[in-house]
């Protein structure tokens, strides 16, 4: 399987095989992620991270990715020290981008964005979040803790909860495990329900997804948890913000009723949806899940730029 | 068709017939048949038929091309085609919509790259023909009232 040159700019892009095939190609790099064993397989290339928007995790793990492989970094993390303040077009700033590096890594406030800079770079573009639309590498991320934790994908009792409507990461994790042919439950506020596009397509895919406000009713056959955040920045007013910002905790007493072997995600940054007192507990897979962005973007990178190990 | 038609026959261009009722101008505009055309051109809009209302175009001296017509079958697919020359039906056909959509509709999603100052045109995927669905190449949002959105 090829994937030199390739964009990744949604999951959506790719066929169940190409998924398998990035997730063991992620699972041979975590030595090499945790810095057990090096290698130089991105020796002299050069790596643009371009992030219009904060990010903590995402930038970070790609870029310890990208020097885990011996490649070097160039880049920034807040567009105000550039030409975008001029005026400059994003489709400009790809253009310096491609002409400086091997590969684009980018986040942007605009749905569409990294597909437009696929359009004007040369370069493969890896999508590190435009708006609320994708998270392609995020999706893989949590794909891959799932398959490490459970040994498989499909099957499981997968539970998505909070901010359906705006978190984007869920969109895109909910078509990728109907992919995989799991049993979804949506619970969220009324207000923050999943996309009827997105539970189209799940139907499309199979799969016929229990949407809910009660997570007490399924806590207890679920074997994934996937929380998020309720974002501030996603809502036009912030009084619909307010109404539902402490709709759902996941604290000890809740988990009483769960499954031993349930495991709870997050992409993070968590606010008040879990109780610091669960990261104590074998439930907790949060941490763990965001360390694994470093080997799923060694893969990607080392994919896209032709490396080998 | 003379019975059918409010409006004189032409010896040479083309009828578009089995419009939808009041989309005979956004039509014409979609085709960028404008004041600058040489060619007369009249509309006739909400006429009695067998299936109901339906507008109709006639462009005279002029023959369209199929693959510049075929857009218009975003907001009217059940238009047809028809071809006259010196008077007589040459060719007849039913709009189908292209595979993709380039600069026609604007994106319903007002944080899609493709409304902001970008140097692209706007990109739709066809993803149903009857009734035309697309879904925006950038942003993989659908719009729902596509004869709201033509540029």
């Amino acid at each position: 399987m090829n994937f030199k040159e390739k964009d990744i700019i949604s999951i959506k892009d790719f066929s169940k095989k190409e998924i398998n095939y990035i997730l063991d190609f992620a699972e041979k790099m975590v030595p090499y992620a945790k810095g057990e064993k090096y290698k130089k397989v991105l020796n002299g290339k050069v790596l643009s991270t371009l992030f219009f928007e904060p990010s903590t995790r995402t930038r970070l793990s790609f870029e310890s990715a990208m020097n885990r492989l011996a490649g070097k970094v160039i880049g920034f993390s807040d567009p105000t020290g550039t030409s975008q303040k001029k005026g400059e077009s994003l489709a400009d700033t790809i253009r310096m981008a491609d002409s400086y590096s091997d590969a684009i890594v980018i986040r942007h406030p605009q749905e569409g964005a990294a597909r437009l800079a696929a359009e004007f770079a040369e370069v493969p573009v890896l999508n590190a979040g435009d708006g609320a639309g994708r998270h392609p590498t995020q999706c893989l991320l949590d794909l891959f803790t799932i398959k490490t934790e459970k040994k498989k994908i499909g099957s499981n009792n997968i539970v998505l909860l909070g901010d359906l409507k705006y978190g984007r990461t869920v969109h895109s994790l909910a078509y990728a495990l109907a992919l995989y042919g799991a049993n979804l439950t949506f619970v969220s506020p009324a207000s923050l329900k999943m996309p009827k596009e997105v539970i189209n397509e799940c139907k499309d895919l199979g799969v016929e997804p229990v949407q809910t406000s009660s997570l007490e009713k399924v806590i207890k056959d679920a074997d994934v948890l996937y929380v998020t955040r309720i974002q501030k920045e996603r809502f036009p007013d912030a009084e619909e913000y307010n109404r539902v910002i402490d709709s759902y905790l996941i604290d000890n007493e809740l988990l009483q009723n769960a499954k031993e072997n349930l495991i709870i995600m997050h992409p993070l940054p968590r606010v008040t949806e879990i109780d610091p007192e669960v990261d104590k507990t074998s439930h907790a897979l949060y941490f763990k899940q965001a360390f694994n962005g470093v080997p799923v973007r060694m893969a990607l990178l080392s994919l896209v730029m032709g490396g080998s190990l | 068709m003379k019975k059918e038609l409010k409006v004189p026959l032409i010896k040479d261009g083309t009828v578009i017939d089995h419009i939808t009722p009041g989309n005979a101008v956004k039509v014409l505009h979609i085709l960028g048949i404008t004041k600058t055309s040489s060619s007369t051109v009249s509309v006739v809009m909400n006429v009695k038929s067998k299936l109901g209302k339906k507008d109709i175009v006639k462009i005279e001296n002029r023959e369209l091309d199929p693959t510049e017509v075929n857009k218009i079958a975003l907001i009217a697919p059940k238009a047809t085609i028809n071809i006259i020359r010196d008077y007589e039906l040459a060719e007849k056909y039913k709009v189908k919509l292209p595979d993709e959509i380039l600069g026609i509709v604007r994106c319903s999603n007002p944080t899609c790259v493709s409304n902001s100052k970008e140097p692209v045109k706007s990109r739709f995927k066809v993803i149903s023909r009857d009734p035309p669905r697309i879904l925006c190449y950038y942003c993989e949002r659908e719009p729902e009232d596509i004869s709201e959105r033509i540029i």
